[in-house]
Parts: structure tokens; sequence; C-alpha cells
């Protein structure tokens, strides 16, 4: 019985080439074999949003997914989103705005705004969505809403919103 | 996490053939409830079977004039079809109704319709529970029942189906459509999909061993106002205490289905018959045969209230 798999895909751009055992998730995957630690594990059971990264330009909880399902997928974690020196837009008005305390769902928090900002522009629906049948704009309610998958135990929310608003009014 | 082999399938075929030959194996597409349920070690397939490479990600008019949809369709892209938003806008409210953006891009459509309880009792493991390990007991009759159902209960279990979209593809009346490993092709209304706990709650729908779902059909659109009333603890990524769907037509008749009341969603001819005479005669008849428990009698009153809501919106 082989419980181990081969799984290829990239990471922020570089290919990487696992064995793994299949229970690996692809939070793990990332975390203790390819060692980029800046995706954290919160509550490993896809109720926090402190492990979301980008598969193939979507967030994803990575703790409730298998890495070996994702053979040939463009993963993007926070190290590719910008580093020291060089942030991204929306890590750099997490920074302006206090967005955390303690920084542990920072990561999370970052990743999934900025895919909160193109999923408004690609025009998908949410809870609080009015009309469905015209453009969704970009208002703090439908922030919100998008980004109750993400706790924060510090309750940064109402600088978090800030620092989402004025990227979003900056056209990242 | 229990150990287990994994393959990826090549065809329908084969992954239906996969699954035939192995009783502990399971097949995954977005995993989001599967994997929690492995971790935890109530679910413990010895195999995986991913069926992920399918295909079966498109949604297409029927030559009937409705729409299939694959069984690989996330719901995220489900609830932003143009189609589904403009003409089963019940469907695009109660996707968006559930889960959260990261679980919703994940999540497909045949999985949402096979989540398992979220009873609290079902996830503890030191706790007796008949879904989980049959003839072991129900730990929620006589425990906490805030939040489990009112109806079709058995003395077995009074577990809750989770699922939002399954109350839309209810009162859409939906088909799900099923290869089995023998090759043949089904069509199961939705109906007679999930079944009540009675003796046996750990068998949650008709599916047989190996069986694959394949699609979703939708019938031609059936207009009226669309409307997905969700009530729950907090404002949003929490399951539903209840919930109303419904489809309200100019003359006041329609069709409703309701959530977090039953161990599946929850909807009754009669009830259906009696919406255009109001909320209070409409839930008499959704509930005639209700078996509450003292903490959580309050669900019946407030479907009724969710209800007359939603009735009141759509006469707007």
């Amino acid at each position: 019985m082989n419980h181990t798999t081969k799984v290829s895909f990239t990471v922020n751009g570089a290919s990487r080439d696992l064995d793994l055992d299949n229970r690996t998730t692809l939070l793990d995957a990332l975390r203790e074999h390819l060692h980029l630690t800046g995706t954290k594990k919160g509550c490993d059971h896809g109720q926090c949003g402190a492990c979301t990264v980008m598969v193939d330009g979507r967030r994803v909880n990575s703790c409730l997914t298998l890495a070996v399902m994702h053979e040939g997928d463009r993963i993007a974690t926070i190290e590719g989103l910008g580093e020291p020196g060089n942030l991204h837009p929306m890590q750099a008005a997490f920074v302006k705005h206090d967005g955390f305390q303690c920084g542990y769902c920072t990561p999370g928090q970052i990743c999934s705004s900025v895919a909160v900002l193109e999923e408004i522009r690609a025009n998908i629906p949410s809870h609080v969505t009015g009309d469905l049948t015209t453009q969704t704009q970009i208002t703090e309610a439908e922030i919100r809403e998008r980004m109750s998958g993400n706790l924060c135990r510090c309750g940064a929310y109402s600088n978090i919103v800030d620092a989402i608003v004025e990227v979003a009014g900056t056209k990242a | 996490m229990r150990a287990f082999t994994y393959e990826r399938a090549s065809s329908v075929e084969a992954a239906a053939n996969a699954a035939s030959s192995n009783r502990q194996s399971k097949f995954i597409a977005g995993g989001t409830n599967l994997l929690d349920l492995m971790k935890l070690e109530i679910e413990t397939p010895t195999h995986l079977i991913d069926v992920n490479g399918l295909g079966l990600d498109t949604i297409e008019p029927t030559a009937e004039g409705g729409l299939r949809i694959g069984a690989l369709v996330r719901n995220t892209d489900l609830a932003a079809h143009e189609t589904v938003r403009r003409d089963y806008g019940l469907l695009s409210r109660a996707l968006v109704a559930g889960a959260s953006g990261q679980l919703r891009n994940v999540a497909t459509t045949a999985g949402n319709l096979l989540q398992r309880t979220r009873c609290p009792y079902f996830y503890d493991t030191n706790q007796p529970c008949n879904k989980r390990q049959p003839g072991s007991g129900c730990s929620a009759i006589g425990g906490f029942s805030r939040q489990h159902a009112v109806v079709g209960v058995s003395d077995a279990c009074i577990a809750t189906h989770p699922s939002d979209m399954a109350i839309a593809m209810r009162a859409l009346d939906a088909v799900v459509e099923t290869v089995k490993p023998d090759g043949s092709h089904h069509a199961i209304p939705i109906a007679d999909f999930h079944r009540l706990p009675g003796e046996t709650p750990h068998i949650e729908t008709v599916l047989e061993q190996g069986e694959l779902i394949t699609a979703v059909v939708l019938p031609p659109p059936v207009g009226g106002r669309q409307i997905y009333r969700k009530v729950r603890d907090r404002a949003s990524y929490a399951f539903a205490i209840v919930s109303v769907g419904a489809v309200i037509q100019l003359d006041g008749t329609g069709r409703v289905a309701v959530g977090g009341v039953a161990h599946k969603p929850w909807r009754v001819e009669g009830a259906d018959a009696e919406l255009s005479r109001g909320a209070r005669s409409a839930a008499s008849a959704l509930f005639a045969d209700a078996r509450p428990t003292e903490q959580n009698r309050f669900k019946i009153d407030l479907v009724e209230r969710t209800l007359g809501a939603v009735i009141a919106e759509a006469r707007g």
C-alpha cells in the first residue's frame, strides 16, 4: 500500500516537486516541507482563515485541502505578494492603518483582502449584494461580509476594513 | 488522520468502479467537509479517489429549457453564473448565505449536497452518536438540542442537514444525476435524495456504494420573487438556526422549503398549497408532525415569522 504520492506545483512562481504522505495538507506542505512559514496554522479546520492562500488565483483555506490534490496548480502565498522594502499596497495599508495587533491572522487577512477586491471587480455576488443582475459595488458592507471567513482575535476589524477601503479607492 | 491511499480518477466510470471495489473508499472533490472530518477521525477512509480531474465543471442549458450544473462546479461559480442570477436567484442567494468566500471557492455542487451534519455530538468522538457509531445512542436527545431538528426526527437521531444550497435546490425541484459502477445512469429527484434518520441515521442519502453524482439539473425557470432568508446567531459565516427559501408568484401562490429544521431540506406539498393564505397556514402544514424538544420548540415560531417576512418582502 502506497501512502505517499508525488506532486508538482508552483509556489510564488517557482516549480516545486514533492513526494508527500497523502495526509499532508497544502498548509503543512508549505510550512513544513517548503519552509514558507508566512502562511499560518490557526484552527486547522477551516474556521479562522489564517491559512488563506491563493490557488490558481482564488483564495482557499490551505488547511482543508490535500497537497497531492494540487498537481500542476499555481500557489501564491503572502511571501509572493510582497516583501520588506517592496510591499504590496495591501500590506502597506495594513501597516498604515494598524490592521493588526499580534499579527498572527494577518497573512491570511491580507491574502483574503486582495482576493476580495478582485472578487467584487469580477462581479461575484455576496450575501449583502442588492441586485444580482447589476455590477457589484465596493462598499464597506461588501468588504465586511466577504472578510467573514478571516477571524482576528485581537479585534482589529475596523482598522482592517479601513486598510482595504483605502486600497480599493486607490485601485490596486 | 488515518493513513490512506490516493488515486486521481481518469474517468467517471473508473471512479465509480474504484469506489465500488473498496467499501472503505471515498470520493474527494473540494474536500472541505471530508478532510475536516478525517482530521477528527470521524471519517476514516482507507482510500481516496480524487474526482477533480473529471471535468463535470460546466453549467449548460438543457433541451427542456432548464440548466445542467456539473457536479464539480464550485459554489462561487454557481452563485455568480449569469443565468443562475437571473432565472434562479433563490439558488444564488442560498449559496452566498453559506460558508465563507474561501470555502465557496473550493466546495462543489455535489459535495454541498453530501455534507454531513454539524450536530456537536456527531463531532465529539467522546459522546455516543448513532450517526457516527450506529447503535451507540443519541446524545442530542436529552442534551443541548437548541440547534437540532424539530420535524422528521426519530428516536435515534435529531440532527439537521446543514446545507443552504440544498434548500434552494429542493424548492426549485432539482434532479440529481448519477452514474453507478455498472455504468448505468440515474436521475434522482432531490425530494428523494436525502433520507430521514429513522433507525439508520448513518445512511443519509439513497446513493449506493460507488454511485457518483455527475450533475444536478434544474427544471425550466419558474419566475416569481425568489427569496432566501437565513436566521443565524451571527451575521455571517454561521450555520442556520432556520432558513426559508421561497418562490412567491404575483398571485401569492408559490413554494417553500425550510432549512435547519430536519434531516433533509424540508418541504411539504400541503404547505405550498397554503402559502397564499399566509405564513401561519403554511407553517402549520410544514410542522403538522413536528416533535420538537423544549430547547428547539422556538424554531417553529421562528420559521412562521421568517416566512411571514419573506411573503411581505415578495409583496413589497
